[in-house]
């Protein structure tokens, strides 16, 4: 039939990672990214997958940290409070250098929070996660094509640097419906030749571990891990620039609140003032070479969040504190609005003096 | 829609626009008639439903039947305690808007012996075929099967809501009806209508049967 299909966030993720060739999900259910679950249930068992709804968050993580040691593609999806219950395995997958994608569809919090649209998991994600020194690929896509698109995007940088790559959305990207097209390339998969498949007689057996006892090995596991999180940095950033190039203002947004702030942008551009948008599409590794070369130019920045301000520390180190950089921002569930963001690009115009 | 019957049931595959079509056939209904009344029987989604639009309905008269809990701290899947008021107060007119899929139905238990023994309803299945799991006749028709078998209750006809959200054009309207009459054959239901966004109206009227302009409940950027 048609070519577009019309897709919730959700759905385009669950369909992406199956064309991706993952074929074994593991995840427990939680408002906003249920559909996600209910896609795999439909469409696994006619794939000759394997959907199991896990009897918890934490026993789901655990399966995947499984099935990544027979080297297989595998993903588990969740929301917030269930992400914090995933801890644990995410820093047993890091500690075992193993690759997976997983999901986080953010809610509003701390604690069990609300069920509404937040970006407020931006730490927890970008920051390691949980114990130990590591890191996750960050992906923030902005609207249910790039859900879509940074699915596939995510398990290919995961197989290719051994690591877990997370999409960090929010309940708005999750549960908004837009046309996607589907018909995207997927690489081949690099070999697995870590994966515990059988030794089949023919070769030394694996070993898939975390538990490393003797200080010296464990030092220097963490310093080779940091070797390829340096090559994660140096070669796969990404970010998206909107009118960037004589913007004396720069609003740094990504997911939901990139669009609202696009809309707030225009306005201003109406009104004389000179605004533009770099919004980050990898949270880790940060963009940081766009924010860099804007300093030089810019009056001032702005984070535009769904959270309390927690990107605005990554825009302050990337920008050097050259220029102010403030915080526009809703929490708990809310979204700022265009005229609040709007408002906050007038504000910085003030802000700012003459460069 | 000229002849609404007492009961008008929406059900469909989840993210249909079942909520959509039942918010506009509300403010329709009460054009016609003044004791209406649309229930929100949808306990699946607790993101999108016919609680957003409580102002609206407030202001134009139309009593809203939703679970008093819903949108609260307490937002348990719980039917509202008014519920049966859809079944009882036979001077009201209904737009029940149930949940997707057989899960959303199965709501429905309930109230289906009494509505099938009053027999004055209309039971519609709103189909979309942009919608990846009903992108054919066939696939529908088996969400239209879980449905029955869920709620109890059989169909009596469809609506073609077929669309691709904001970015929908009249070609892909207008690509949909042979899909749409697919299902009406195989299913030996007619197609009620075929719904569009406002916007689309002037330029489709003349070329589809039945049309009927909606308005879209307020959408995120």
């Amino acid at each position: 039939m048609a070519d577009k299909v019309l897709m919730k966030g959700n759905e385009a993720i669950a369909e992406a990672a199956i064309l991706a060739g993952c074929r074994h999900y593991f995840g427990y259910p939680i408002t906003p990214q249920t559909e996600i679950a209910a896609y795999m249930a439909k469409k696994m068992p006619k794939i000759g997958g394997c959907f199991l709804q896990a009897e918890s968050e934490i026993a789901a993580i655990n399966m995947v940290y499984g099935v990544a040691s027979t080297g297989k593609r595998v993903m588990t999806s969740s929301s917030s409070p269930g992400i914090s219950l995933k801890g644990e395995g995410l820093s047993y997958m890091a500690g075992s250098d193993l690759p997976a994608l997983v999901v986080n569809v953010q809610r509003g919090g701390p604690g069990l929070g609300g069920i509404q649209p937040s970006q407020s998991d931006y730490f927890q994600a970008t920051k390691g996660g949980a114990h130990g020194d590591f890191h996750m690929i960050v992906l923030a896509p902005a609207s249910v094509q790039e859900m879509a698109e940074l699915t596939v995007k995510g398990f290919e940088l995961a197989d290719k640097y051994r690591m877990t790559s997370m999409i960090l959305a929010d309940g708005t990207m999750g549960q908004m419906m837009e046309p996607v097209e589907l018909d995207f390339d997927v690489k081949e998969r690099p070999a697995t030749p870590w994966a515990t498949t059988g030794t089949k007689m023919e070769r030394e057996h694996n070993i898939v571990n975390s538990l490393s006892l003797v200080a010296e090995e464990l030092e220097r596991l963490n310093f080779e891990r940091y070797e390829r999180y340096k090559a994660v940095e140096e070669n796969e950033a990404m970010y998206e620039e909107f009118m960037t190039e004589d913007a004396d203002i720069i609003v740094a947004a990504f997911g939901i609140a990139s669009r609202v702030s696009k809309n707030a942008i225009v306005e201003a551009r109406k009104q004389g003032i000179k605004a533009g948008l770099i919004r980050p599409i990898t949270l880790w590794p940060f963009p940081k070479a766009p924010f860099e070369k804007a300093a030089k130019t810019a009056k001032a920045f702005i984070s535009v969040e769904l959270s309390m301000g927690q990107m605005i520390e990554d825009v302050k180190l990337a920008t050097g504190c050259k220029v102010p950089v403030t915080l526009c921002n809703r929490a708990g569930g809310m979204i700022p609005s265009p005229e609040q963001v709007l408002e906050a690009i007038i504000e910085a115009d003030k802000l700012g003096g003459a460069k | 829609m000229k002849d609404f019957k007492r009961i008008t049931l929406l059900c469909g595959h989840y993210g249909s626009g079942k909520t959509n079509v039942a918010v506009n056939m509300a403010l329709m209904l009460k054009k016609q008639r003044d004791n209406v009344a649309i229930a929100d029987l949808d306990i699946v989604n607790p993101y999108f439903r016919t609680k957003d639009s409580s102002k609206e309905f407030e202001n134009c008269g139309i009593r809203l039947i939703a679970s008093s809990f819903a949108n609260s701290n307490v937002d348990i899947p719980a039917l509202p305690q008014d519920m049966y008021a859809i079944t009882d107060d036979k001077a009201l007119s209904v737009i029940i808007d149930v949940g997707g899929d057989d899960r959303g139905a199965l709501a429905l238990g309930r109230l289906a012996p009494q509505i099938v023994e009053e027999n004055d309803y209309e039971m519609l299945m709103v189909i979309n075929c942009y919608r990846p799991l009903t992108r054919d006749a066939l696939s529908t028709i088996e969400v239209m099967r879980e449905i029955e078998y869920a709620g109890h209750i059989k169909f009596t006809g469809l609506v073609n809501n077929s669309n691709l959200g904001v970015m929908t054009t009249p070609d892909d309207v207008i690509s949909s009806l042979s899909y749409a009459d697919e299902v009406s054959k195989l299913s030996n239901l007619p197609v009620v209508c075929t719904t569009v966004e406002k916007s689309l109206y002037n330029d489709l009227s003349d070329k589809i049967e039945n049309l009927l302009p909606l308005s879209l409940q307020a959408r995120p950027v």
